[in-house]
């Protein structure tokens, strides 16, 4: 019987954390639709699927069809396409899952497309309405939300991580693991890796931290983000920015946080000469309570903050960290 | 080396949320005084194209847009910047499609333009932003992908060589061609600005309209989307901001600084 699939990673004994938030909103999927729920598991070669499988399980997946490859550890889209293919043409599924991490988003949209399927991208909450998979999703930069159908089969959807709740996990639950053999087709090869380039990690990650601190281009230069480093260091936070900081040159790329950059879920974010674009905006809706230091009062960042400072970051953020040491300890 | 840039115009991102509107009836944006521009990684996207042609020393790079009239004026400044050719798919068989019939559309297209080795779009359109249609298009023309690509170089043996944006860094690939390239945003990818002489030259360059009978598609095929918008509304937010006050800028940083620890927030 046609099932909902959610696509996992191995990671270690375990998967991906998102696939327990895909297990989680797939039940649900599930049970409205009255289908099984089960996982496929892609994995490079050297993992004995028999662990991640298991947590899958323990997630509530009753099958999990696993993919090994040695090609499937590297971030190949490729190599992940074939495989995952191979996986779906024998599972059949009726909904696909994906988290909208880096896999959902280069692999899905192609899968889809070779099952002859329907894809909705950056879904952040699943229902079932008469039959087929309804999706709520940001579009226009984050300034609308739109509902989305899905009306071809199997109906894939990526997810955007934190939108869901995990499972709960049972370790007494068992299932079958079904592995799939990959024949990856020469075309994989199509496309070959030549560097890669490792920028240093330093600090807590941004989708990770509790506490960010992020800048925009009202920070003014590369040079006034040491300031925001300074506070950073005495919270022990994460460094972000706005795409326009990331479009001046003054952070990389891998810094920017937004609807096309890293979604945040910090406890507590403070913007730094942010204006609150929407396409910002959209990458911190998991906020718990967000701080905004701008000079312009009427900056729509203020329209979500919850605690704000209209000055100059340039005399805030200093005086802000010294205090912060003084009240901290540090 | 043949590079074909597709470019969609869109309704300009930058309007504040406060002042976007949209007509919940149609499902549709509704702010008919609002500039159109083209989606921002489409231009990331057509100066991607220019920086190669320039290091590979040659090379022809044609626009594509599929929209309405109107989109005519997204090619103009492509041809503006020194792209070589600019061909607009407009029909009325091409509003409302989704991203599949999107990309059937433009993957016709470069198959009437005899093929391209290099197709570059932007990751995302900048209005629905389903982030689809490039590599949908990969498939309706049987090419790989690559992703978050934010640089191009010519590459060994008449490959290409793309530079990757990674979570944790980026990756240098070379493809072989053809290949379509997303295209993400980056300090060295942001579109020149077009000089007057190429802007007048622009304008007298023709720009030839094709249909869906150009491309020998099927309206009533096209037409049988995948999916099927139900709403479009736009959010509320429930935030009301506390401002905190002082003299001097010191003096509100160390209010901040004590409320922030008055609300175990540090």
């Amino acid at each position: 019987m046609p099932g909902i699939v959610i696509v996992a990673t191995a990671e270690g004994q375990g998967t991906n954390p998102a696939a327990l938030e895909l297990l989680g909103g797939g039940a649900g999927l599930a049970k409205a639709l009255g289908c099984p729920l089960e996982a496929v598991l892609v994995s490079g070669s050297g993992t004995d699927p028999a662990g991640p499988a298991a947590k899958l399980f323990a997630g509530g997946a009753r099958r999990v069809y696993s993919v090994r490859h040695e090609r499937l550890g590297n971030g190949s889209p490729e190599a992940a396409l074939e495989a995952l293919t191979a996986a779906c043409r024998r599972a059949e599924p009726r909904v696909v899952l994906f988290s909208a991490d880096r896999l959902g988003l280069e692999v899905a949209p192609r899968l889809a497309h070779r099952l002859g399927g329907s894809m909705i991208t950056d879904a952040v909450a699943l229902e079932v309405r008469d039959g087929d998979v309804v999706a709520t999703r940001p579009a226009f930069g984050g300034k609308a939300m739109e509902q989305v159908a899905a009306r071809a089969t199997p109906q894939v959807v990526t997810v955007k991580l934190r939108a869901l709740e995990p499972a709960a996990l049972d370790e007494s639950r068992s299932g079958e693991l079904v592995e799939v053999p990959v024949d990856l087709d020469p075309g994989v090869d199509r496309v070959k890796l030549v560097e890669r380039v490792e920028e240093a990690a330093e600090g807590p990650k941004l989708e990770t931290a509790r506490v960010v601190i992020g800048g925009g281009r009202g920070v003014g230069g590369a040079e006034n983000f040491k300031q925001l480093e300074e506070l950073a260091r005495v919270l022990g936070a994460a460094l972000g920015a706005s795409r326009a900081a990331v479009d001046e040159g003054w952070v990389p790329a891998s810094w920017q946080i937004g609807q096309t950059g890293k979604a945040i879920a910090s406890d507590l974010y403070i913007a730094v000469g942010i204006s609150g674009a929407s396409q910002h905006t959209a990458g911190i809706s998991g906020v718990k309570t967000i701080v905004a230091i701008n000079t312009d009062p009427e900056a729509p960042i203020f329209e979500r903050a919850h605690l704000g400072v209209v000055g100059d970051h340039k005399a805030v953020v200093p005086a802000l960290t010294a205090r912060l040491k003084e009240l901290l300890g540090k | 080396m043949n590079i074909v840039v597709c470019l969609k115009q869109i309704i300009d991102y930058e309007i504040p949320p406060r002042a976007f509107r949209i007509d919940r009836q149609k499902k549709k944006p509704a702010m008919p005084d609002a500039s159109l521009v083209i989606g921002p990684f489409d231009e990331n996207a057509l100066e991607v194209a220019l920086q190669l042609r320039e290091k590979a020393g040659g090379g022809r790079i044609t626009a594509v847009s599929m929209g309405p009239e109107s989109a005519i004026e997204a090619l103009r400044k492509a041809l503006a910047v020194t792209a070589d050719e600019a061909v607009l798919l407009s029909d009325p068989a091409f509003s409302d499609l989704d991203p599949f019939g999107t990309a059937r559309v433009l993957g016709a297209a470069i198959k009437k333009l005899g093929g391209a080795d290099l197709v570059l779009t932007g990751r995302q359109s900048g209005d629905w932003d389903a982030g689809q249609v490039g590599q949908l298009l990969a498939e309706e023309l049987g090419a790989p992908c690559v992703n978050f690509a934010f640089r191009a170089e010519p590459g060994g043996d008449g490959r290409v060589r793309l530079y990757k944006e990674t979570p944790g860094g980026a990756e240098i690939l070379e493809a072989g061609t053809p290949v379509v390239a997303t295209v993400t945003n980056a300090e060295t990818n942001q579109l020149r600005l077009a000089k007057v002489r190429d802007l007048m030259a622009a304008n007298r360059k023709p720009v030839p309209t094709w249909s869906a009978a150009d491309l020998g598609l099927d309206p009533a095929a096209l037409a049988a989307g995948r999916i099927e918008v139900l709403d479009l509304y736009v959010p509320t937010y429930d935030a009301r901001c506390e401002f905190v006050t002082g003299e001097t800028p010191e003096d509100k940083a160390s209010a901040l600084a004590r409320r922030l620890v008055e609300l175990k927030l540090v």
